[in-house]
């Protein structure tokens, strides 16, 4: 903004200085420690928050203008994208499984995000970083808002959109990253950053949000893709917090050194763990694919992420543990939760499939080490068998890791012929893990994690039915039971791709659009 | 002749998401706002207690005294959601910004009388820091309210706060001959003991527990008091009519934006008020109290532009608060 100033002219930094942290005070009536209640209990020590660099510099004035512009074009290509069907545009409806899973499992976090930033946004001291915070907050509401709006229109035409909110906090695979979420969220206002701030708006951003808006793109997307780059500049906004947040608390007291990398060490880990879902939507569920996950994982995690912890190396930073675990691991995770949800195909909200000939071909020279060894064989058999008539759905329930909640599927690091397990005992109770990663996550906080709000447990405990049935009742069918209580459209939501109703509507509407028949 | 264009037409499966259309019904299209508000906070089967309140759930309505069946009957009247919100407030930042134009282009805060200008610096520079504990209280209740419907309009509510500030300061900056007019207001606002009452006021809102009653003594009690004595009152009548016109200009922002929020506030206390007998009996003793504190705390700063007339046109403003309550239900 300009501003006319009687004797000097005030610089871009001295402006936006008084436009922010000048409006803030020492309380007096009521003592700082009542007015900001959440700032010490996790042993961060900050001396002096004037120290804190604004990572940008924007007034309210200049974020209404620019924002509402990005909002009006943005609007004005989902309503043309929604009058001339551009759903019908999309490579191949087995696509449209690719955002079921980015509505159901990642657009709820973006209001989670909103709300965990008005959280920080309120409970730090330092105005600089308050104003930050809580204009990351409003960004977060527009991207869960235009999320929805974009996927609204998918919703009116194909199945398993349609519960995603009462499925988040049900179904037994949208339990990873909601706890995730819930995790960073019950964690004080200085791990809440890192762990969000940081380590997934900074360090994995490009290998979750990325995946998805660049599969819109290769895709024929044009909705999905266009609240992706219209979210662009927004989220480079959010990096740059991210990053002055950990510079900053490292700056302020060499004690806060192992408690934040205590958190970059356990939020790596989480996000990693989170990043399975995205890994396999790269590798299987995209028909035109971008990259495999294992290519992903290197550019923008080994290269990229390793350029930034050189850079953090001066504070005393190291890079994330168990980076040796995911480098053995990258060949495999994505075939790993592939096959579990074609496992459990019956049990979800999203098709699968037997991937093609050249999708095999693809694979296999992607993951030279261990396609054609482990996975593609088991594909193939699983190919023949359905063909036979034998399509075999799983319909016992898998063991959860504690901390992820993932199905107990990950292999031992450097043997993927057998399952990793790992377990602690606490307090009379055995918990299970699927990695060290995860176990050592647990000891660290028994108490919360114990807390956790696991799928199958539940459903076992008899909490996971509708009111009024009764699983006595001759004939009780406890997976069908369960599919009701996740208001999960049987045979339209779940099951194979092929046959389902989303693929025969998609072959005839683009009939319609394309055809004069 | 009417023109016909064509698209091909294919019926839909449904209309919106399940949990909008058990609301509004399953033949009816959504509205944005619904699709962006209706039950978007998460309610059920949390993972976690908050380490910094295990007593309480991550979202828990009995943070509020305040006991509501349904949190989405609250409605905010604007329809606001993020696009709707930042378009209205990209018009009015645009005719602000006319408005500071008009005024810097034309040299008129020259023109204004001297002492004029020393009233409209003592008395609106210290608000800066009002709407800055606003800001503060408004992030309070979007992050510890329940449900979206009344959580949503805090963040933009806090926000606009942060907007008034800055249009504040802008103010200063252009009437003032140097940026030690922010000093002199900031020490104004922690020492001067016409301030005291106010920054008692916002300071104890800082440390109110239920998101409720930091709403009623924000934006019902506050708000409602401040924005019509000092823009609609002290600022649009008493010192325009003195040749204070381009203040006027300069707060336009201020004055329309309570028109249009206020609109949002009274639908939120009728909402609570109407729900049960227990609910009206606490907004009105909450709304009592702060209302009586708020009018004590405004009653010195008005002093300063209205002298002996700030008792009066004080309790003018009292009284067409209390009439305003009344007609969302709740009588003081």
């Amino acid at each position: 903004m300009d501003m006319k100033v009687g004797k000097k002219k005030l610089g871009l930094k001295e402006k936006y200085q008084h436009m922010t942290r000048g409006l803030g005070w020492e309380t007096t009536y009521q003592s700082m420690d009542d007015v900001f209640p959440f700032v010490k209990y996790e042993g961060i020590k900050i001396h002096d928050w004037d120290k804190w660099e604004d990572p940008f510099r924007l007034t309210m004035d200049a974020y209404w203008k620019y924002q509402a512009e990005k909002e009006r074009k943005l609007y004005a290509i989902i309503d043309a994208y929604a009058q001339n069907n551009g759903h019908l545009n999309v490579t191949d409806a087995r696509y449209i499984n690719a955002i079921k899973l980015f509505l159901n499992g990642i657009s709820p976090l973006e209001y989670m995000a909103h709300r965990g930033f008005a959280m920080t946004g309120r409970q730090f001291p330092g105005v600089g970083a308050r104003v930050a915070c809580l204009m990351q907050s409003l960004d977060e509401i527009r991207h869960a808002q235009t999320q929805i709006h974009s996927l609204s229109n998918y919703n009116k035409y194909y199945n398993g959109f349609h519960e995603y909110r009462h499925m988040l906090e049900r179904v037994w695979y949208l339990s990873v990253p909601r706890s995730f979420f819930d995790d960073a969220v019950t964690a004080g206002p200085f791990e809440f950053m890192v762990a969000i701030g940081f380590s997934f708006e900074y360090v994995l951003t490009n290998l979750l949000f990325v995946p998805f808006v660049s599969g819109a793109a290769y895709n024929g997307d044009m909705g999905t893709m266009t609240f992706g780059f219209s979210a662009q500049s927004d989220e480079a906004r959010h990096m740059t917090l991210g990053l002055e947040v950990i510079k900053f608390v490292l700056e302020q007291d060499p004690d806060n050194l192992p408690i934040v990398q205590q958190w970059i060490d356990k939020w790596t880990w989480r996000g990693y763990r989170v990043l399975t879902l995205v890994g396999m939507m790269m590798d299987y569920m995209l028909p035109k694919r971008i990259m495999s996950w294992k290519e992903a994982w290197e550019v923008y995690f080994e290269e990229n992420g390793g350029a930034l912890f050189k850079d953090l190396a001066r504070y005393g930073i190291r890079p994330p543990k168990w980076l040796d675990q995911i480098e053995k691991d990258k060949d495999h995770i994505s075939h790993q939760a592939w096959a579990t949800f074609y496992n459990y195909a019956a049990a979800c909200n999203f098709h699968t499939w037997i991937p093609t000939d050249d999708e095999l071909d693809w694979l296999s020279q992607k993951y030279p080490n261990s396609f054609d060894k482990y996975y593609r064989p088991r594909l193939e058999h699983w190919r023949e068998e359905a063909k036979k008539g034998n399509r075999f759905y799983n319909k016992t329930l898998p063991m959860l890791c504690q901390t992820c909640q993932i199905p107990m599927i990950f292999t031992e690091p450097g043997d993927p012929t057998q399952i990793c397990y790992r377990e602690v005992d606490y307090k009379d109770n055995k918990y299970h893990f699927c990695s060290d990663g995860c176990k050592e996550i647990f000891e660290h906080e028994p108490e919360k994690y114990i807390q956790a709000w696991l799928p199958v447990h539940q459903i076992y405990q008899g909490n996971c039915f509708e009111e009024g049935v009764d699983p006595t009742a001759e004939g009780f069918d406890p997976l069908s039971a369960v599919l009701d209580y996740y208001h999960l459209a049987q045979g339209r939501d779940n099951l194979d791709f092929e046959g389902s109703e989303d693929q025969k509507n998609f072959e005839m509407w683009r009939g319609m659009a394309t055809k004069n028949a | 002749m009417q023109m016909d264009l064509r698209t091909v037409t294919i019926k839909p499966q449904r209309q919106t998401f399940d949990h909008i259309a058990r609301r509004i019904g399953a033949d009816k299209a959504a509205t944005r706002y619904q699709e962006g508000t209706l039950e978007v906070q998460a309610t059920h089967n949390f993972h976690y207690r908050p380490t910094w309140d295990p007593d309480h759930e991550i979202f828990d309505a009995s943070r509020s005294a305040i006991k509501m069946a349904d949190w989405y009957a609250f409605k905010d009247p604007r329809q606001f959601y993020y696009g709707a919100y930042t378009l209205a407030r990209a018009k009015q930042q645009e005719t602000a910004e006319s408005n500071f134009d008009f005024v810097e282009g034309r040299g008129l805060a020259d023109t204004l009388p001297a002492e004029l200008k020393d009233t409209v610096l003592k008395l609106l520079l210290p608000l800066r820091h009002a709407a800055w504990g606003g800001n503060m209280n408004a992030a309070f209740i979007t992050a510890y309210g329940y449900g979206t419907a009344l959580t949503q309009p805090c963040i933009y509510h806090s926000m606009d706060m942060l907007g008034i500030a800055q249009y504040i300061t802008r103010v200063g900056l252009l009437l003032g001959d140097d940026v030690e007019v922010l000093d002199t207001a900031k020490q104004s606002w922690m020492e001067d003991s016409a301030w005291q009452g106010l920054r008692r006021y916002v300071e104890d809102c800082f440390v109110l527990k239920d998101p409720l009653e930091v709403f009623v003594a924000q934006m019902v009690a506050l708000d409602g008091l401040l924005y019509p004595l000092v823009y609609e009152t002290i600022i649009d009548n008493v010192l325009s009519s003195k040749g204070g016109t381009p203040i006027a200009m300069l707060t336009q922002f201020m004055t329309d934006w309570f028109a249009e929020t206020r609109k949002w506030v009274d639908a939120t206390v009728k909402t609570a008020a109407a729900e049960s007998a227990d609910n009206k009996a606490q907004m009105e003793t909450w709304i009592t109290h702060w209302r009586d504190r708020a009018a004590a705390a405004l009653m010195p700063i008005a002093q300063i532009a209205l002298g002996s007339e700030a008792d009066t046109i004080t309790s003018e403003v009292v009284d067409q608060f209390n009439a305003r309550m009344a007609k969302a239900g709740v009588s003081l």
